[in-house]
């Protein structure tokens, strides 16, 4: 895509793109929980702009979007995605992963840097930033914590800091040593940056491919024990609350990391942490087929760490909710379980499987989903809030929470198939984006 | 598959009287009991050999008749398209039958595919001198250039039709009937 | 029985009781033909049965096509050695293969837990797991089953011990599945490192002491150590094995009654059984062996008998 100045639109086939500089949404729910707005409105878009709430002006002439039966919210963010460019064009490209965000309904993404070359240069930073051009998707690279990802010494975080970046992350590997995860908190406090810890004991899930337990055993696949989340967990913890920086705990997965996160923030430890919508909704026994797609890390875990997960989003001991979409060829999926590589996507299914299985299940408010996939994580990350106020910049989602709708793996906007929830039968769905001036409504 | 009785064709007296002159015809043709071997087929040859070989051994002033029993499920020529479960019942020859005169028993005679299996199991065992064919009922429609030597009844009978040869063993009961099929919706075996 | 018996053998997890019986009665009558002055029956005429192998074998391989032959099944057999899965052959381009080649019966050999059932979602042939990964081995378990019953002669209440690296024994989760699922008692004893997480889930006993476990049983199945599991460090070292888990004559007279020893084999003499238990009169290795002929023609008997849609 050479074309980045000019707002030049480019909607998936199916959707309809507008230009924000006239656009109205008539009579929808407006909803932003952290301005306790919750009302049925008109609202006007002027240059990218929120002009009004309220009636559409008798004269307007600008397009309109029927909004009935739909919900207006701040504009979803996903705080950890993987986009696969460079190096990986043919599992994802940054365009292909925007235009799967915006299907799931999310504004803003950060790709986690384990590309090809890994981000850990402002070079590379830019070129990320600018493959989203004619999206209404913000892309915020999350840079490398050690330089090419080695794990050896830090990566060059003022520089890139320079260049925008404001969290940090090996995702993929968690940093090897204490030592070397103590220096990345010390010298990110500088910019207030934040380190992403993929928290693991190497050592201890060595070839594990899922969770270590009953299942694990009765499949003879290698386990993956929840230990090594916890002890990983816990040395972030301790490293933050020692040297006063602020660590954030990716992909949360097991019970007793979610009691370690409560309990270091109830010390007042620069501690966050987030989930994914697979590890709220799917247990291990899903892997009794040996099905690839359920792969991933860390592994789904069990019913009872699915429970916590839940509790610990509740009482916001977990902040955010991130998909961790990422994107694997079919053919690199479809080999023996144990060789297959890691990761599942999730963007266009979060939102859905979010309100299907927490919000219209009463286990999490409506306010509580939509924080946690919209300001939270890009509070986390240093980033301006999307709100619903006039004279705000237009960064909204537009969903109907009673669209229903089935998951099609072979349908998806993402380059890749390996989603967890083929074939699920979802309630609520993204209906469009609206963000740097363009909007991208998905035709009926 | 149901099936409907048409009519009776042997009851057990006559099945005894039969059995009788089966087993006579056996021992003339065969001048004896020596290198004599009786060998019940899965499922109802096997107690009608047994009888048969009783009234031999009556006859024959309590010389013994050497028997065994096949199970021609190994060598059904059907095995690969029949849509019926596979299952290995007992074959129990535990003599030598190089050089004897066996003769295969069964109930019934029909298309002669069972003959032809039993045929082929019994050379797996050996070569045997002769091999004879005893069967109770012969109902026609052959399918093989196959013959009973010892027959003890030969009906006419149409393909809607089945014959069940009962016997006290197994069903509780000596008899032949003559029954018809309807509503078939299985292959018809026996 | 009127039902169908096998489609496919993956394992023996939650296999029903009634179809274990299936197949050892069979194999019962398989023994009997293996005896018999042709040992050959032609019930699979007509029927191709591929053996893959992706890990090599002597024993198993060699069985498998043995019971093949004596069904008069046409045979191909392949191996691919060496687990290194980047080069050579896929296990997509396998099932790919096997689909053009119209094979009827797939025995599958595979260092993958699952590839099995990997084959069964992609291929309309019959599958017959002979092995996979740490998983299951169900035609292993089926033959020390048949053996077990031959001296016992009966699973009810029986009480099992499988002993030695339960961690990775595939032999060791089939002969699990399949003993508690005909009503036997089951302990599994070794090294605490060797037995896997949760275990007690499957409904077994545990014990880390095989004098204690000797003590308890009627039937011992002792699995193969993998040597490299000492550089692994599951283990200090084979010597402290051989003293602490090693089936030893000694230790057998020291219990004052007759128990059942098995093995499947290959043995490491000296390691976790001694030759002077392996080689003693009464000995029912060799027997296994034999039994996994039967095991293997019933087994592949029942699953040729299924009518293929595309027959």
């Amino acid at each position: 895509m050479s074309h980045s100045a000019d707002n030049h639109i480019n909607p998936p086939e199916g959707w309809q793109g507008y230009n924000c500089h006239n656009l109205a949404i008539r009579g929808a729910r407006l909803f932003d929980p952290e301005l306790k707005l919750d009302m049925v409105s008109d609202i006007v878009i002027l240059e990218g702009k929120i002009s009004s709430i309220g009636p559409i002006p008798k004269d307007f002439g600008g397009d309109i979007i029927e909004g009935k039966e739909l919900t207006v919210c701040p504009g979803l963010f996903d705080m950890h995605v993987h986009l696969r460019e460079p190096g990986y064009e043919y599992k994802e490209t940054v365009q292909s992963g925007c235009l799967a965000a915006v299907a799931g309904g999310f504004t803003g993404v950060a790709p986690m840097p384990n590309t090809n070359p890994p981000t850990d240069t402002p070079a590379t930073v830019n070129f990320i930033r600018q493959q989203s051009a004619g999206t209404p998707v913000d892309v915020h690279p999350i840079g490398a914590i050690t330089a090419g990802r080695k794990g050896d010494q830090l990566s060059e975080m003022a520089e890139l800091n320079k260049a925008g970046v404001t969290g940090y992350s090996d995702d993929g590997s968690p940093v090897p040593t204490a030592e070397l995860m103590r220096l990345a908190l010390e010298y990110t406090m500088m910019s207030n940056s934040v380190i992403i810890e993929h928290a693991e004991d190497t050592s201890l899930s060595g070839k594990g491919v899922m969770d270590e337990g009953a299942v694990s055993t009765a499949l003879g696949l290698p386990g993956w024990p929840s230990i090594a989340e916890d002890i990983d967990v816990y040395r972030c913890i301790r490293l933050a609350e020692y040297t006063g920086g602020r660590i954030h705990i990716a992909h949360l997965s097991t019970k007793e990391s979610v009691q370690l996160v409560r309990e270091a923030k109830a010390r007042g430890v620069n501690v966050t942490a987030e989930t994914t919508p697979h590890h709220l909704t799917l247990d291990c026994t899903i892997l009794e087929g040996y099905n690839s797609n359920y792969k991933v890390n860390p592994p789904l875990r069990t019913k009872a760490d699915i429970d916590a997960l839940i509790e610990g989003l509740k009482d916001e001991t977990i902040d955010a909710i991130a998909t961790d979409h990422a994107p694997h060829a079919h053919d690199e999926k479809e080999v023996e379980f144990i060789l297959a590589p890691f990761g599942m996507i999730g963007l266009e299914t979060a939102l859905g499987v979010v309100l299907t299985k927490l919000v219209k299940t009463k286990k999490i408010t409506l306010s509580r989903a939509v924080q946690a996939l919209s300001n939270a994580p890009r509070k986390i990350l240093n980033l301006p809030v999307a709100k619903i106020e006039v004279g705000a910049i237009a960064n909204l989602t537009i969903f109907n929470s009673d669209e229903k709708w089935t998951v099609d793996g072979t349908k998806m906007l993402s380059k890749s198939q390996n989603t967890p929830f083929g074939g699920w039968e979802l309630t609520g769905r993204a209906t469009g984006v609206v963000n740097k001036g363009i909007a991208f409504v998905r035709r009926d | 598959m149901q099936e409907r009785l048409k009519h009776s064709i042997i009851d057990a007296a006559g099945m005894k009287r039969t059995l009788t002159r089966m087993a006579v015809q056996i021992l003339e043709e065969n001048e004896g009991t020596e290198n004599l071997v009786l060998i019940g087929i899965h499922t109802r040859g096997v107690p009608i050999a047994n009888r048969l070989s009783k009234i031999i051994s009556t006859l024959e002033k309590g010389k013994t008749v050497k028997q065994g029993i096949l199970d021609i499920s190994l060598y059904r020529d059907d095995y690969k398209t029949a849509a019926k479960m596979a299952e290995v019942r007992a074959t129990e020859i535990d003599f030598d039958i190089n050089n004897c005169n066996v003769v295969l028993v069964d109930d019934v005679l029909y298309t002669g595919r069972t003959a032809r299996s039993a045929i082929h199991g019994i050379f797996d065992f050996g070569r045997p001198a002769t091999i004879q064919l005893a069967v109770f009922i012969d109902r026609g429609h052959r399918e093989m250039p196959i013959q009973g030597d010892f027959v003890g009844r030969s009906i006419k009978t149409s393909p809607g039709e089945e014959v069940r040869v009962r016997v006290k063993e197994i069903d509780g009961v000596d008899e032949v009937v003559l029954v018809e099929e309807y509503d078939d919706d299985e292959r018809g075996e026996k | 029985m009127s039902e169908l018996v096998l489609n496919h053998l993956l394992g023996l997890q939650g296999i029903e009781p009634s179809k274990i019986y299936t197949i050892l009665d069979t194999a019962d009558e398989f023994l009997k033909v293996l005896d018999r002055p042709i040992p050959k029956v032609p019930p699979l005429r007509g029927i191709t049965v591929a053996n893959i192998f992706f890990e090599p074998s002597t024993r198993t391989k060699i069985s498998f096509e043995l019971a093949e032959k004596r069904l008069s099944a046409d045979v191909v057999s392949f191996s691919k050695s060496g687990s290194s899965v980047s080069k050579g052959e896929t296990l997509l381009d396998t099932v790919r293969n096997i689909e053009a080649m119209k094979i009827d019966v797939v025995v599958i050999r595979h260092h993958a837990q699952g590839a099995p059932l990997f084959l069964t979602e992609r291929i309309k042939s019959a599958v017959i797991n002979a092995g996979d990964g740490s998983h299951e081995h169900p035609t292993q378990a089926l033959l020390d089953m048949m053996t077990i019953r031959g001296h016992t002669g009966g699973f009810e209440g029986l009480k099992v011990v499988v002993l030695g690296d339960i961690a990775h024994s595939r032999v060791a989760r089939s002969n699990i599945h399949g003993l508690k699922a005909v009503g036997a008692d089951v302990m599994v004893c070794g090294p605490s490192t060797l037995i896997p997480r949760d275990i007690e889930a499957l409904g077994v006993k545990i014990s880390t002491d095989v004098d204690e476990a000797l003590d308890w049983c009627d039937v011992i199945n002792v699995m193969r150590l993998q040597l490299e599991r000492q550089n692994q460090g599951y283990i200090p070292s084979l010597r402290e094995y051989q003293r602490t888990f090693g089936i030893t004559k000694a230790r057998l007279d020291r219990i004052g009654r007759k128990i059942v020893v098995l093995h499947p084999g290959p043995m490491n003499r000296g390691v976790e059984i001694d030759s002077n238990v392996a080689d003693a009169p009464g000995s029912v290795i060799l027997q296994q062996v034999t039994h996994g002929v039967a095991i293997r023609m019933a087994v592949l008997f029942l699953i040729s008998g299924k009518e293929r849609t595309d027959a």
